[in-house]
């Protein structure tokens, strides 16, 4: 094992909207683990005009569909490949920006959407039949293929296939988005790869970047938000400050849904603010134009975002002929415009009681992805905290104020009269929309205002350096982490998983078929571990595929597998997509024929959740049990 | 980086042309002493030293480098890609506004900001604000620092700083692939 060991630890983050790769030298660390090892963000080389090649810290997670007489074979290369097989990166993203048509954007949001087939050549969504397709992870497996191609362009002799390479995902992925990540990494031939949340990615870099003293900056007890905003997701995390043998550990206590809401709406409502400006003054605009009024909002939103005097940044888009002068379209957007549309607009001061508006949208009713529908992050959020106000009761139950005997019940009936939402003590925040200071201010202040309203301390915060690349700096520090330096956030799995059984009973018209809930893997499962097999047998039809019904909860955290519910609270158990498994015939088995199986699940060691149906009686050949993998993409 | 540009007001005049080409032809320039060195961060000491030396020795014809136009091309299309320079610089600007004109500069102005700062590292050549005076010591870089007005008697000099002077402390320039053909600054575009 050992002279196959990896040289460097490598974390990618696999963003919506760019990619990073950060690595960690494990020789030169392990050489002296006394200091802190250096973490080094890879330029990334890739493409940015027809023939022209350009390094740069982070690759746009774009594909273009070029057409064949669109470049020519001269300017179409890069330096690993004279005929690279696809255009990603900043490439994708110019050529897309005026031929939209050919663009595949947002291939990460796709990977969650689990009412399309998700390996399935669809995208870009929309275009005419000629323009050639392809699925969310054939994208995925491009822009990891560009990052190893990259990769061995500058470390020939150490192939990233062979380095621990750590990808980050949004912790509010699903078990379906996670296993088609790694998927995807495997397809790229990568072999040791581990899948990590983007939160706690945020927070390994944090504890990178504080050194031996981030045990001074927080203390038992703590509970840590983590509020991640980036181009296209918005991600939520609790981590709770815990003690084991003397020694400060932190457990991730709880994850949000996946919200998608990010600075890319944030741009486009800013973008529609100034053409609405424009049409009352009778302009209309043409779709180019509101592509360069979107770019330079972009750029102005951060200058008025800072804390400055700036008041109102000019708005010029060129027209797009050679003839400049009288072409240009002028506009301005103003101090009080940025406010209103994204501090009003994204960020408004709500009270801890005010959820989202509107339930969230059924994803398997439309081919498009299921935008959240209230744009405001603290209205999410603060479903999200009264959601969780439990989250942290398991593990800080040893928290100084509470006497010696600990009673659950007690805890149980008191603490919903008291408190209604779980009270951070610290927050850290990362994406890149929150490095405006306005806008980290404006959140900052309204989660004080929450916990000050409810007679708790505000939070502190803790800041990170950058909030662009933390996360792939954080994903390589774990793969350092994982070799048994440094702490280690604890997480396993962020909800509990069930399966529907329906109830065997007459049927009675009118009268929808009971359901009941089987626990098959508990909340916290961690990494590497498997539960035993439900003593519950289903029986099912040998060689047809063979449906269930699959749930998830991310408050019921205290049922174990193999556990019955048979009633539950509505907003407690939430329908994923149906899980699939064909039960191949075994020998002495024909077609049809009915056996008799248990469930059992295993998280893996790359972080995905894997179930399987166990037969109860059949045995293979070498006398094992014989068993069927159970899918969680289900192909129509 | 501040370039003095910013600080302009909003009409424009042939200023801010003349400015642009001014950079444009500082960058040419640069680059061709860039190309005839190879290591990028001498470049500039290797080039002052040996041109105090062709003072001393006059006498010897210096043969002269002839340098690739690729980089300035490149230049070129980078600047006119952000800023439209060359659609800005090859228009007539006599009939139109001051406010037509005001708009088309201020994206000459973001668009060479943003290419410049993205290729470039500029630092300034000499810290002290302008206008105040300051000595030079015997033996300073002529190719720094200027002297002009009444220049006579030895080092030390004393007087005052008129420009702080610029200087490129980092180049990194967009890699081409082989077949690329720079002269092709800006394609012509058809829309389907």
């Amino acid at each position: 094992m050992s002279d196959l060991a990896s040289r460097y630890s490598v974390g990618i983050d696999l963003g919506t909207t760019h990619c990073v790769l950060s690595y960690l030298d494990l020789e030169k660390a392990a050489a002296d683990p006394a200091l802190e090892p250096e973490l080094t963000i890879m330029p990334i080389t890739q493409m940015t005009q027809p023939g022209v090649i350009e390094e740069k810290s982070q690759l746009p997670s774009f594909m273009y569909m070029a057409h064949e007489s669109e470049l020519n074979e001269a300017d179409f290369a890069l330096p690993w490949a004279a005929r690279p097989n696809a255009l990603v990166g900043s490439i994708a993203r110019n050529l897309g920006a005026k031929t939209p048509i050919r663009l595949v954007s947002s291939a990460k949001s796709w990977l969650c959407h689990s009412g399309v087939d998700r390996r399935a050549d669809f995208l870009p969504i929309g275009s005419a039949d000629e323009v050639a397709k392809v699925s969310p992870l054939k994208a995925t497996v491009e822009y990891l293929d560009h990052l190893r191609c990259a990769w061995e362009n500058q470390f020939s002799q150490y192939p990233l296939a062979q380095q621990d390479v750590t990808i980050t995902i949004p912790a509010s992925f699903d078990p379906a988005a996670r296993e088609l990540t790694a998927e995807a990494a495997k397809l790229v031939g990568f072999k040791n790869v581990t899948l990590l949340e983007e939160p706690l990615a945020a927070l390994y870099n944090w504890i990178h970047a504080c050194g031996k003293t981030w045990r001074d900056k927080v203390s038992l007890g703590d509970i840590i938000l983590v509020v991640d905003i980036g181009g296209g997701t918005t991600d939520l995390s609790l981590v709770a400050v815990t003690e084991e043998q003397g020694n400060l550990t932190l457990n991730r206590v709880a994850v949000g849904d996946h919200i998608l809401l990010g600075g890319d709406n944030m741009d486009l409502a800013l973008a529609y603010r100034v053409k609405a400006k424009l049409a009352e003054q009778g302009k209309e605009l043409q779709a180019w134009q509101i592509q360069g009024i979107t770019q330079a909002c972009r750029d102005a939103k951060e200058q008025l975002l800072l804390d400055n005097d700036v008041q109102t940044v000019p708005i010029s888009v060129p027209g797009r002929g050679s003839k400049m002068l009288g072409n240009t379209l002028r506009t301005e957007l103003t101090r009080e415009e940025v406010r209103e549309a994204l501090v009003e607009g994204f960020f408004p001061k709500v009270e801890i009681t005010d959820h989202p508006r509107t339930a969230r949208r059924g994803a398997l009713t439309q081919k498009g992805l299921p935008y959240a529908q209230d744009p405001a992050v603290p209205r999410h959020l603060a479903a999200f905290l009264s959601k969780q106000v439990d989250a942290a009761s398991d593990v800080i139950n040893a928290a100084p104020e509470t006497d010696g005997h600990f009673d659950p019940l007690a805890q149980g009936f008191d603490a919903p009269s008291m408190v209604d939402f779980i009270k951070p003590t610290a927050i850290m925040f990362n994406g890149g929309v929150l490095k405006s200071p306005m806008l980290e201010n404006r959140m900052l202040s309204i989660i004080n205002q929450w916990l000050t309203e409810a007679g708790a301390q505000p939070a502190r915060l803790l800041s990170e350096v950058d909030l662009d690349l933390a996360v792939a700096t954080g994903a390589s520090y774990f793969g350092y982490v994982r070799q048994g330096q440094g702490v280690r956030i604890r997480g396993g799995l962020a909800s509990t998983y069930y399966v529907g059984i329906e109830s065997s009973m007459p049927a009675i018209p009118g009268m929808e078929i009971p359901l009941e809930a089987l626990c098959i893997a508990p909340f916290g499962m961690e990494e590497g571990t498997q539960t035993t097999a439900s003593a519950a047998e289903f029986g099912l039809v040998v060689g047809e595929p063979v449906r269930f019904r699959f749930f998830r909860s991310n408050t019921r955290r205290h049922d174990e597998a193999g556990l019955q519910l048979d009633h539950w609270q509505d907003d407690e158990l939430q329908e994923l997509p149906e899980l699939q498994a064909t039960l191949s015939v075994a020998t002495g088995r024909v077609k049809g024929d009915v056996v008799l199986v248990q469930l059992m699940a295993t998280v893996t060691e790359v972080g995905t959740l894997k179930l399987e149906a166990i037969s109860a009686n059949i045995t293979d050949s070498n006398d094992e049990a014989q068993r069927w993998q159970i899918e969680f993409d289900v192909r129509d | 980086m501040n370039l003095s540009l910013a600080t302009f007001p909003t009409s424009i005049d042939m200023l801010h042309v003349g400015l642009a080409i001014l950079i444009l032809l500082f960058m040419a320039l640069f680059f061709k002493k860039q190309r005839s060195s190879s290591d990028h961060k001498l470049g500039m000491q290797k080039q002052d030293v040996s041109s105090q030396a062709s003072v001393k020795t006059q006498s010897k014809p210096v043969q002269l480098k002839e340098s690739s136009p690729d980089a300035a091309l490149q230049l070129l299309a980078l600047l006119q890609q952000e800023a439209r320079l060359i659609d800005f610089t090859q228009e007539d600007l006599s009939a139109y506004s001051d406010a037509d004109v005001g708009a088309a500069a201020r994206v000459v102005h973001e668009g060479s900001k943003k290419a410049l700062n993205a290729y470039f590292t500029f630092a300034a050549i000499r810290s002290e604000d302008e206008e105040s005076r300051i000595t030079l010591p015997q033996g300073f870089n002529a190719a720094e620092v200027r002297l002009t007005g009444n220049v006579v008697g030895e080092a030390p000099f004393t007087g005052t700083l008129i420009h702080k002077g610029w200087k490129v402390t980092e180049v990194t320039l967009p890699k081409l692939t082989e077949g690329h053909d720079t002269l092709l600054v800006a394609p012509a575009e058809v829309e389907l």
